[in-house]
């Protein structure tokens, strides 16, 4: 007894106080920034997911291994900023001396309350960790309505992390198949988003996401909680 | 150029003699008499076998020719811990091990047979016995698989556990591209183990291009960091299958603060894009270190006020003694590692039998019992080890030294292995490069290949309401066995 009074005392309080606000460490590669001058040619030759093209980064196939940067700080730069999610595909692209991420929109009717069903599918478990731990109590995404839930008929959105191996297809049709509408299918991971490290894998079988259409991209490798707690509260539209 | 200390592990050779398959079994034979075990045995492309034996400073590798008529007589009826092995070798290349106990699909690829569907469990017509199936999606945030449950009433009989559904195909990965550019890749075998893949895959890259690696005391820091990490993890989980929410909570919060010194350091929480071959690509600084220190402290008496509380509270002990227990002489037969084994009083610990980073003071820790409880503490007393670790190799960072080293060309026509203890247990990395130093193939056995066999075993005669607590005590990789 006195030994869990001690270790309560001791704990503290953990719960960052608001995750929307909050400052991450320096060290923490989030949304990057592209010199005018970056040759995206030679960077591309470096990068092993070939994640960058014209336009610039595309931040869905990023790895954020960092190589780019710490072989040529001077074309670009990784911030500390967790808020990269996007709820277009084609606006994890940051292009040269872009500053900022273009801002959610929001879907109508989840301004309280939100459920997603999580499927894992060929996820390396490191995406799986982060959500689970967005819903810790440091993160405690709870606190805006969000849940985890145990069964697709629970849910509102289905959260899809890894590359989607063929031998996983099936089940995530069929969870997907037993969610009832409206459903929303959320990517979370650079895996989820492109393939990631496995997008030239014979093994995949990505189908599913020729047929449905995604509203939240939160990339990552893997996502880190503040991104998904920022991303899924900007997709409900909350305050 | 420094010259690279002579050490077991990595473990390389140019000229393998192939024996006769005859004489490959008997000395295969001889050696599991002699208490080595097989720490990886697979078929490669160009249809050879092969054979990685080790015990205690002691490693050997053997290989033959395919069988020509590509059935054999099964090893793993005399030598259980061939089971997986030639499961694998007879999914990946139709070699039939004759009378093997039980030859079924473990990525789900059997040759002829259509993924799931195919799959034969188990099954009996007993009127007094049910099944229940659960997965491949679980209630949870965690990977798939597919157990299932043969019940007589709350009684577990047998589980079986069927795998493969996240199945990647990494080994053939990576063969593509530039082999010395492989660390995102490894780094993905299992990302909770993100650390411990990465430091094998490294460990076999400098052994092949004959390099000294730099950043010794920081690979140990890290390895240990995703020890500690992913042992409170394991705890956290623990407590909350047996509903002692305060455990939960404060082993959750207290791993937070311990992958965020890795963020810290190297900007990911999973050590991520810490490793590389010939070093590291991330220093810990002065202060960084002062940092880590004072973090690490606060996080060691956090954690034994935590663990003293809940490893004295009779609720949790009576849910934790005395479950799931797994038998000395069946993990010695099913030649396990890591916790799995060690709880069950198997003295096995890649870093003392074969350490890959120079450490001569470590010595494993076990316990006898086997259940859960012994793995819970043993998890404990793991993370005050590596606490301890991390704290003296601090002190003996050299901050003015370079983190790194080059990496020259990649040795020809050479075959190599590479072990690390991952927080799971004995992480294996083998591969061969051909005349220009490319790899023909790629090796990886992560321990959970070999460990979810203990789960099966532990759940016969227990009830099936503490299915939960034993996984989760075991803990094992669907996606390190997947590959």
């Amino acid at each position: 007894m006195f030994n869990l009074i001690k270790a309560r005392i001791r704990h503290g309080y953990q719960a960052i106080p608001n995750p929307l606000k909050t400052q991450i460490h320096p060290s923490f590669p989030g949304r990057p920034s592209l010199s005018g001058k970056a040759d995206l040619e030679a960077l591309n030759r470096l990068c092993p997911v070939s994640a960058f093209e014209k336009k610039g980064l595309d931040l869905g196939k990023c790895v954020f291994c960092g190589l780019c940067e710490r072989r040529y700080p001077d074309w670009i730069c990784f911030n500390p900023d967790f808020k990269i999610a996007a709820d277009k595909r084609e606006n994890l692209i940051i292009t040269p001396e872009q500053a900022t991420m273009p801002p959610i929109q929001a879907i109508k009717g989840f301004k309280h309350s939100f459920a997603m069903r999580n499927v894992s599918a060929g996820g390396c478990n490191a995406c799986e960790l982060e959500l689970g731990a967005s819903n810790n109590v440091n993160f405690d995404i709870g606190r805006y309505g969000i849940e985890i839930v145990a069964s697709p008929r629970h849910a509102d959105a289905v959260i899809v992390t890894g590359p989607i191996s063929k031998n996983m297809a099936d089940a995530l049709h069929a969870t997907w198949q037993a969610t009832p509408q409206p459903r929303y299918l959320i990517l979370c991971g650079s895996c989820a988003i492109s393939g990631g490290v496995f997008s030239n894998s014979v093994q995949l079988d990505r189908s599913f996401l020729s047929h449905w259409q995604a509203c939240l991209y939160i990339p990552g490798c893997p996502a880190h909680p503040l991104s998904i707690v920022h991303g899924i509260h900007s997709l409900m539209g909350a305050k | 150029m420094e010259k690279r200390d002579e050490m077991l592990n990595p473990y390389m050779i140019q000229n393998l003699d192939q024996l006769e398959f005859s004489e490959f079994r008997q000395k295969l034979q001889q050696l599991m008499e002699a208490g080595y075990s097989p720490l990886q045995y697979f078929g490669s492309p160009e249809g050879i076998l092969y054979s990685l034996m080790g015990k205690s400073d002691c490693l050997e590798l053997l290989s033959t020719a395919f069988p020509n008529t590509r059935i054999y007589p099964s090893l793993s009826k005399e030598y259980p811990a061939f089971n997986m092995f030639e499961r694998l070798l007879h999914e990946q290349y139709n070699i039939h091990p004759e009378g093997h106990p039980w030859l079924k699909a473990v990525r789900s690829q059997l040759p002829g047979e259509n993924a799931h569907s195919d799959y034969s469990f188990l099954s009996d017509d007993s009127s007094l016995l049910h099944e229940v199936g659960v997965g491949p999606v679980h209630a949870g945030v965690i990977e798939p698989g597919h157990f299932r449950f043969i019940c007589r009433g709350e009684t577990v009989e047998h589980l079986e556990i069927q795998l493969g559904f996240q199945h990647r195909g990494l080994e053939q990965l990576m063969l593509q591209g530039d082999f010395k550019e492989k660390t995102a890749l490894a780094e993905s075998i299992a990302g909770d183990t993100a650390v411990g893949h990465c430091l094998a895959y490294c460990c076999l890259i400098e052994q092949l291009a004959d390099i000294q690696p730099k950043g010794r005391e920081i690979r140990i820091i890290a390895l240990e960091l995703e020890r500690i990490a992913m042992h409170l993890a394991d705890l956290s989980a623990l407590a909350g299958d047996v509903a002692y929410i305060m455990g939960q909570n404060f082993f959750a919060a207290i791993r937070t603060t311990i992958i965020n010194s890795s963020l810290a350091i190297c900007g990911s929480r999973f050590g991520k894009r810490w490793m590389t071959p010939g070093g590291v690509n991330y220093a810990i600084t002065k202060q960084q270190a002062r940092v880590l220190e004072s973090t690490l402290q606060k996080a060691r008496t956090q954690i034994i006020d935590c663990a003293e509380a809940m490893f004295a509270n009779s609720s949790v002990v009576t849910r934790f003694d005395d479950t799931g227990v797994l038998k000395l002489q069946d993990a010695l037969a099913l030649g396990l590692s890591g916790i799995t084994a060690k709880a069950s009083g198997m003295i096995v610990d890649a870093r003392m039998d074969y350490p890959c980073i120079e450490n001569s003071n470590f010595v494993a820790l076990t316990q006898s019992s086997g259940d859960v409880y012994a793995r819970a503490y043993l998890r404990y007393q793991e993370i005050l080890q590596s606490l301890q670790m991390i704290l003296s190799e601090i002190n003996q960072i050299d901050f003015q030294q370079a983190i790194s080293t080059p990496i020259n060309s990649l040795a020809p026509n050479s075959i190599c292995s590479s072990i690390v203890e991952g927080w799971r247990g004995r992480i294996v990395h083998t591969a061969k490069t051909d005349a220009e130093g490319k790899p023909i193939w790629y090796r990886i056995t992560d321990p959970s290949l070999i460990n979810w066999q203990a789960l099966a075993l532990v759940m016969r005669g227990t009830a099936i309401s503490d299915f939960p607590i034993c996984n989760k005590s075991f803990d094992l990789s669907y996606c390190g066995s997947d590959l």
